[in-house]
């Protein structure tokens, strides 16, 4: 893990969105376990290759009209308890971070793997969540 | 864009994830570290080898691209002499 100091503004830059952190077991299946709505999950990430693409690709999606209801995040390789319990709400994705859950009514219905973050602009990554937004939060 | 943690000294491809046809005729799915004198060093590595699994390549491309990389081994390199040319996972 890193030190705190170091990714204390990591997980700022994703919390002054209004993004909610969920930090625990039970923060996890407070927000996710009753599966109603829409609800966006973060899994936020240190490494920069890819996570500092999606943070200011999720703020840029974040901005559009249609968006979920509930808005999450969990730090892998930090909240490690925390971010497991997320995952195991994802059914059959794969772990990957940083990467992007869409559930509505408690399935996945979009996901935003590590490997569709990397490389890209934060531009493109957003496209990509707003599509999913207008199809599943309009 | 704050809390940057990048990898200084690497090349391009690092941290990306590709796909390299080997020799053998398996295919390699994961995130490129690095190239070397003794083969290309791939993280988080899914593997497909016609040999044992039952899909086609291409169905098992599509899955590993819908749900995400099945991770089989967390390193691997794959020998100079097995390690074709890297092509960019699922990129537009």
């Amino acid at each position: 893990m890193y030190p705190e100091m170091m990714v204390k503004p990591m997980r700022e830059e994703v919390t002054r969105l209004g993004v909610e952190e969920l930090k625990s077991v039970s923060d996890v299946d407070a927000a996710l376990a009753e599966g109603k709505g829409t609800a966006l999950v973060f899994v936020n990430s240190v490494c920069g290759c890819a996570a500092g693409m999606a943070r200011p690709a999720l703020a840029k999606a974040l901005q559009h009209a249609n968006k979920p209801g509930k808005l999450y995040t969990v730090f892998a390789g930090q909240d490690l308890d925390a971010t497991a319990r997320a995952r195991s709400y994802f059914g059959e994705y794969q772990p990957s971070s940083p990467s992007v859950a869409l559930l509505k009514d408690g399935e996945v219905v979009a996901f935003v793997h590590r490997h569709q973050i990397e490389g890209r602009h934060p531009d493109a990554i957003a496209t990509a969540l707003t599509q999913a937004f207008d199809t599943y939060c309009a | 864009m704050s809390g940057h943690i990048f990898h200084p000294g690497h090349d391009e491809l690092h941290g990306v994830t590709v796909v390299i046809t080997g020799a053998s005729g398996r295919t390699y799915l994961g995130r490129w570290h690095e190239k070397g004198a003794r083969g290309v060093t791939m993280r988080d590595a899914a593997i497909y080898d016609p040999a044992t699994t039952a899909m086609t390549l291409e169905t098992w491309l599509a899955k590993q691209r819908k749900f995400g990389v099945a991770v089989m081994e967390k390193m691997i390199v794959i020998p100079a002499d097995e390690a074709g040319e890297p092509a960019i996972f699922d990129r537009d």
